[in-house]
């Protein structure tokens, strides 16, 4: 999102929105990185954008960053998180925010969190696999009646039903979009969101896990924990292990490593795998429902920069057709 | 008939000459007595046509983790790692 960068009309206004956004999140960022300040010190620390997308974007000042939740997002459950990701029950588990809230532009709840170190997108051979699983094992593993409440339900699969909307908005006459929807349509009640009974109880879930919802706290060395309380909730948890678990039936996560993330979640203690010999029996489905979300998020993409999908995200619609293709064969027939 | 696991309803397919009940919730199958033993006679009949396994030699094959029925084959033998941009962006992303 550039200004004046030649991008499709009304580029200049969503310029001037971020640009308010950017300079909301400066403050909240200077403030939160110098509390007993009136103004920013010269510390010396210039802002720098960390991520500047349309559901997040988060500036850094110094020690602190500043993050602007999606439009939209509803204050009571949004509180509810923030509260959980401060409770000692999930210390060491979660970064905690720091206390300096503010509203930005259009209403947009503001959030400030100490910076952490994340994991190095050129070296994924060293991205923190083990402590991922354990942490999620961890998180899993904590009473939600100790911890702040409502909990709103984790929102796994409000994105996967949100995937699917913007797929058929952006791509819906692609190809490949009927077999994204074909396997969908196999995917079973409990992930649609249609009702039925989980197979293991409810647990704390972070709703959204990859790579890069792990950070070093304190920077640049510190323990692993996780970030981003945006999509937290109670829910099923292996859906927190679906992604990587839908990379490695999708063939791009190499064995040994889906074999380390599961190892360590399970000795771990963690619930969402009750059976180490079974794993697929509880992340069976919640792995189809993220090959189908990643499938649908893949073609949206490809579409709007105006190209084919590439390698990677062909491998994941492949997964969809065989998802497509071999489940939902036995219902082809009418049931008798 | 209900399903054991979850009790939603089970539904009765037939699929090359085997009754499958599948349930419409968990998407469990239940197999009748002889049903699995017909189940593994079509798979051998399958098996016998598929062509012979590559030769011994090179690299004894690790013991392949577990996957699902969906999962992308050869796993286990000739793995095809994406560790190129293109999933290293799809490690990162929602």
């Amino acid at each position: 999102m550039c200004p004046g960068g030649g991008g499709p009309a009304g580029a200049d206004t969503l310029g001037a929105v971020t640009a308010a956004l950017v300079r909301s999140l400066s403050r909240l960022a200077r403030t939160a990185a110098h509390p007993a300040a009136p103004a920013c010190p010269a510390c010396g620390s210039a802002d720098e954008t960390l991520a500047d997308r349309p559901d997040g974007t988060v500036v850094r000042h110094g020690d602190a960053v500043a993050k602007a939740h999606a439009p939209g997002t509803e204050a009571g459950p949004h509180a509810v998180r923030l509260a959980v990701a401060g409770h000692p029950a999930l210390a060491g588990v979660l970064l905690a925010p720091l206390p300096e809230r503010a509203t930005g532009p259009a209403g947009r709840p503001l959030s400030a969190w100490p910076y952490g170190r994340p994991v190095d997108p050129a070296d994924p051979e060293a991205a923190p696999w083990e402590q991922a699983a354990v942490l999620l094992a961890r998180m899993h593993r904590v009473d939600p009646g100790v911890l702040p409440g409502p909990l709103p339900p984790m929102r796994g699969p409000l994105k996967l039903a949100a995937a699917l909307a913007r797929m058929e908005r952006e791509a819906g006459g692609h190809p490949a979009a009927a077999e994204v929807r074909r396997a969908w349509r196999g995917l079973p009640g409990t992930v649609r969101g249609a009702g039925g009974r989980a197979p293991v109880p409810a647990a704390l879930c972070h709703g959204d896990l990859h790579l890069g919802q792990l950070v070093r706290h304190p920077a640049p060395d510190g323990p692993w924990v996780l970030i981003d309380v945006d999509d937290l909730g109670l829910g099923d948890p292996a859906w927190d292990l679906a992604r990587p678990a839908a990379w490695f039936a999708a063939g791009l996560l190499a064995p040994d490593v889906w074999l380390r993330f599961l190892g360590a979640y399970t000795d771990a203690g963690g619930p969402a795998v009750p059976d180490p010999a079974d794993p697929w029996r509880t992340l069976d489905a919640p792995a189809r429902a993220l090959t189908v979300q990643t499938a649908a998020l893949a073609l949206a993409r490809a579409a709007a920069a105006g190209r084919e999908p590439d390698e990677v995200e062909r491998a994941v619609l492949d997964a969809c057709t065989r998802i497509g293709t071999l489940a939902p064969e036995l219902e082809r027939g009418a049931p008798s | 008939m209900q399903c054991p696991k979850c009790h939603a309803a089970m539904h009765t397919y037939n699929r090359n000459g085997v009754q499958i009940e599948q349930c419409s919730g968990c998407r469990g199958i239940f197999l009748d007595y002889g049903e699995l033993e017909a189940l593994t006679r079509l798979e051998s009949q399958w098996v016998q046509q598929a062509p012979p396994p590559p030769a011994p030699g090179g690299y004894p094959a690790a013991p392949a983790p577990a996957a699902p029925a969906w999962g992308a084959p050869h796993h286990g033998g000739h793995h095809k790692h994406h560790r190129n941009r293109g999933f290293g962006r799809m490690l990162f992303s929602s």
